[in-house]
């Protein structure tokens, strides 16, 4: 066991992946020399060489669609972008052809990829380098979408994602690469991709989430016990395609009532879906509305304003409270 | 000197072996035997053949719309013929000549037009990717593929196809500039047939010639006769050559022309004149190519006419083959993920009760206890 922060787990998660299939290859933008600039690849290119760590050209669309090519030549490219803001820039071959070709092909020609991306604000970044778009990648049939929250599911699941047979959206909270630090196993742990976590277990209120916003969520469950005596069970969706209906399900079904929160804007946003799965599944179980606690239908505003637009432990509580007191 | 003039090393070659006439250069004539010569000619004919059908089979309601490649067989077939099977084949939307000669079953091409996704699925032991619809996004993977062959370490090479508008794409300088910096060995044929539907060829492009691109790039850029197959064959050659040895992407400016509609669903007639597709129409690749090896002694008449005869029949057999195929409406759900997911399950289920006449497949009283393996 290792104390380490998100950042070094994900490190060591890639490290893993190269160590043990010598088709795995990472590429991005200053993923090699410069050790990528959250320092994610550190070390690798020194490890495992020019080959294995490609310092790729400024171009989105090609590291996707060379990493294409990859796969269907039987190689495990693992894509950096440097920033989620820029991954647009690589959509197309996304939606062209990384989620299709499995099912164009009848499963002749798969793309067994990941695509790493940093998201969410909170990080004073300029413009660009702050927003949750989730939601389009989850939009996207033939896409995973696998959200971390801390450094031991972030290890496990980036290692999962590297051995799913289909392209999997790997959706990193870059406020949280080095904000904790958390036990990490030293044998190579891997989770089971599209299975949400209780992570805390509790009897009035059900609170949904996953990625950065985990950390105001834990704090608030904090609070509404400490303060006002809520017994609140969370749950950690860590991935957003597939999605865990099962446990959200028990969960609510146990609870009666439900806070669905994320950093992407509210429209429909995840919880959305989330909320519709609610409603279809365990309907005549709830004992209030849903209250959802979202980034707002807007831009994120440059850093300087940011914060109060993004979810906080004081959102939460207050939507929490209010799904209390029906 | 604050100023001076850098002189690049890179021209860009124009080449022409068998003209319009069905002379030929006997100094650039590519060794070809009696066999490779008749192959060529019966996939010329072939691809011709199946086109004419096509645009029939469309008329009648019996495929969806068609795009044709009238009068561009050599420019796909000439690098199909110039690689070994082992090799791979990525082509654009207007290669059938390349498609079929690689080893595509017509039926499944003309199931891709019909509709479906076996036509997108190559039989096992083939190294082709499908057709590939939006504009040049395949020279990305195109270059990918060559990046996989070169860190397997053969002398393998993948050819890559996009058109003239292709050439404006984002994605065809990504491509060909990564593929470059990288020294992969990917060879990119842009066929440029003058038009990207309505749009001339000189309002695609500044640039005098498709081919002097690669000068940008740092790679060979070479134009060739497009209508010419012998020129296809060699230039193609050449560039795979160079690539096996280790010297990179060559990019190759097939000069052709769009003889027919863009698509069956377009009308060319709104923007451009039939005086300017006449010139083309002496430039046939088929007939130049006929006149090449019947002077040869390679075919005779009679030896054509039963070539044509074989050719009918295989068209009408892979017609027939297209048309009694019945695709299974349950498969899409197989081919999202290697493994359905909860919701696909769920989606699935629902799919078949719709199917079998039950409605949306929902059980009534969804929201209660007894249904809650629903997810
Ligand atoms: C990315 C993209 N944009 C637009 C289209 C619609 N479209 C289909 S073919 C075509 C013109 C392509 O011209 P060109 O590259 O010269 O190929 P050609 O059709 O002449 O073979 C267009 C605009 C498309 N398929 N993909
Ligand atoms: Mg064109």
């Amino acid at each position: 066991m290792a104390m380490l922060n998100m950042a070094k787990a994900l490190n060591l998660a890639l490290r893993e992946a190269l160590a043990e299939n010598d088709k795995a290859i990472i590429l991005g933008q200053d993923v090699g020399y410069d050790e990528g600039v959250f320092r994610i690849t550190e070390g690798l290119l020194k490890q495992f060489g020019e080959e294995r760590v490609v310092d790729f050209p400024v171009a989105e669309s090609a590291i996707i669609g060379l990493a294409i090519g990859l796969c269907v030549t039987g190689y495990t490219p693992i894509c950096e972008m440097q920033f989620s803001g820029f991954g647009y820039h690589g959509f197309h071959q996304i939606e062209s052809h990384a989620t299709r070709l499995r099912n164009r092909t009848r499963g002749r020609f798969t793309c067994p990829m990941v695509i790493r991306m940093p998201y969410g604000g909170g990080i004073r970044a300029i413009e660009h380098h702050s927003e949750s778009r989730e939601t389009i990648w989850a939009h996207l049939p033939g896409m995973k979408v696998v959200i971390p929250s801390g450094p031991r599911n972030a290890r496990a699941l980036l290692r999962a994602s590297i051995h799913d047979p289909d392209p999997v959206m790997f959706y990193e909270p870059k406020a949280s690469y080095r904000a904790f630090r958390e036990e990490v196993p030293d044998e190579p742990e891997t989770m089971e991709i599209g299975k949400a976590k209780v992570v805390r277990e509790g009897s009035d209120v059900t609170i949904i989430s996953y990625g950065a916003s985990m950390r105001p969520v834990l704090e608030a469950a904090e609070e509404l016990e400490e303060d006002h005596g809520v017994d609140a069970e969370l749950i950690d969706l860590l991935s957003l395609v597939p999605l865990d209906r099962d446990t959200i399900n028990a969960s609510v079904r146990k609870t009666g009532r439900c806070v669905v929160v994320h950093e992407a804007p509210k429209h429909i946003g995840p919880a959305a879906e989330v909320v519709a799965g609610i409603v279809e599944d365990s309907l005549l179980y709830l004992e209030a509305p849903i209250e959802r606690v979202t980034g707002y239908d807007l831009v994120l505003p440059f850093f300087n304003s940011e914060l109060p637009f993004m979810p906080d432990v004081r959102k939460v509580v207050s939507a929490t409270q209010k799904v209390l007191s029906f | 000197m604050p100023r001076k003039k850098i002189t690049l090393d890179n021209t860009i070659d124009s080449l022409s072996i068998l003209d319009e006439k069905g002379k030929v250069d006997k100094k650039l004539e590519p060794k070809l035997s009696k066999d490779d010569l008749l192959k060529l000619f019966r996939a010329m004919t072939l691809a011709r053949r199946y086109d004419e059908r096509m645009l029939k089979l469309q008329r009648q309601g019996r495929i969806g719309t068609y795009g044709p490649a009238l009068g561009q067989e050599a420019a796909s077939l000439g690098p199909a013929f110039a690689i070994e099977e082992s090799d791979w084949y990525v082509p654009s939307f207007r290669e059938p000549a390349g498609m079929l000669y690689r080893g595509w079953p017509m039926a499944r091409l003309m199931l891709w037009w019909g509709g479906n996704e076996i036509g997108a699925t190559p039989l096992a032991k083939m190294n082709d990717m499908p057709i590939s619809v939006p504009v040049a996004s395949q020279i990305q993977y195109g270059a990918g593929i060559a990046w996989g062959l070169k860190l397997d370490g053969g002398d393998r090479v993948a050819v890559a196809f996009v058109g003239d508008g292709g050439t404006s794409e984002g994605d065809f300088h990504e491509g060909l500039n990564c593929a470059a910096t990288f020294g992969l060995p990917l060879v990119v044929v842009i066929q440029n047939n003058h038009w990207a539907i309505s749009l001339p060829r000189h309002k695609q492009s500044a640039s005098k010639t498709l081919a002097q691109k690669a000068i940008a790039y740092g790679i060979d850029g070479i134009q060739t006769d497009g209508n010419d197959i012998l020129a296809m064959v060699e230039a193609t050659r050449e560039a795979v050559e160079k690539a096996r040895k280790g010297g990179g992407p060559t990019l190759i400016e097939a000069v052709t022309y769009r003889m027919g509609v863009h698509t069956t669903a377009d009308d060319p007639t709104k923007y451009r004149k039939d005086e300017e597709v006449e010139p083309w129409k002496p430039k046939d690749p088929l007939v130049r190519f006929w006149k090449y090896i019947s002077d040869k002694g390679v075919l005779d008449e009679a030896g054509r006419e039963k070539m044509e005869a074989e050719i009918t029949d295989e068209i009408a057999e892979a017609v027939q083959a297209s048309e009694s195929y019945e695709p299974n409406l349950m498969e899409p759900f197989d081919h999202c993920f290697a493994e359905r997911t909860p919701a696909l399950e769920q989606q699935r289920a629902q799919f078949e009760a719709y199917l079998n006449g039950n409605g949306n497949g929902k059980a009534s009283g969804s929201a209660s206890v007894s249904h809650s393996a629903v997810h």
